[in-house]
């Protein structure tokens, strides 16, 4: 193709200033555009996790009594909330003198755990993700993380939440 | 640079722009899996690391328009 010096170009060219063979190269250079800010978007939720993380104050547990030991017959649960109505905990009692507590809440999708007493471990229905009655820990399931376990403290008969492990 | 070695160039760069951003995005669902369960050691570094890795996203990114700037000047005239 003849070059044409820039003055002596028609107008149209000044009007449709995007060539065809340099089409391209516009089309490529959004597309690079889009990535840059889909990778702003990244850095801005990983700074928005840091600020909530130094900013957000740490839930304060205080003692919450749940209920008396003998409520609840070996191998029973008890469902309670603490530290606050929105966080549903179960409470299995699996021996005479032992009683654990977790957050109901599985740490999948947040489905409510159930115990189920023949396999004598915690199971989430949503996914069959299972959780160990001992230490809350994964057994089983997409489940990422143990179950948060409410500590307890017992009273004479009576049973205290006092705090949640993360 | 020819037309066809700009493309070329371009097109590697946006495909190393497309890894470094899924390493982000693991990193971002890693940073919120791990703030979730309560750990808040990690979410430092890791905002560290995705501040670096947008800064080799944007270094890419400058790559490209020079790239493009370098052969638009020498198609001048047409």
């Amino acid at each position: 193709m003849k070059k044409v010096p820039i003055d002596e170009r028609p107008l149209w060219r000044d009007e449709f200033s995007i060539q065809s063979a340099t089409e391209k190269y516009v089309a490529r250079r959004q597309f690079a555009k889009f990535l840059v800010l889909t990778s702003l978007g990244m850095f801005i939720g990983n700074l928005w996790i840091l600020v909530r993380s130094w900013f957000v104050a740490k839930p304060q547990f205080l003692p919450q009594r749940i209920s008396t030991i003998t409520d609840i017959k070996v191998g029973g649960v008890k469902l309670f909330s603490y530290p606050t109505a929105d966080d549903p905990c179960i409470m299995i009692r699996t021996a005479s003198d032992t009683l654990v507590a977790y957050s109901q809440k599985c740490t999948h999708l947040s489905c409510a755990v159930y115990f189920a007493q023949q396999q004598g471990r915690l199971e989430c229905p949503c996914h069959e993700g299972y959780f160990s009655v001992e230490d809350g820990s994964v057994l089983q399931g997409p489940p990422p993380r143990p179950l948060p376990r409410v500590m307890l403290k017992r009273q004479g008969n009576e049973i205290f939440a006092t705090g949640v492990e993360a | 640079m020819t037309q066809r070695g700009g493309v070329t160039a371009i097109d590697g760069a946006i495909a190393l722009i497309a890894i470094l951003l899924v390493i982000q995005m693991w990193l971002l669902t890693a940073t919120l899996e791990s703030y979730l369960a309560g750990h808040t050691e990690p979410i430092l570094p890791a905002t560290i690391i995705s501040a670096i890795l947008l800064g080799a996203c944007g270094g890419l990114f400058f790559f490209i328009r020079r790239i493009d700037a370098d052969v638009r000047s020498k198609e001048e005239g047409y």
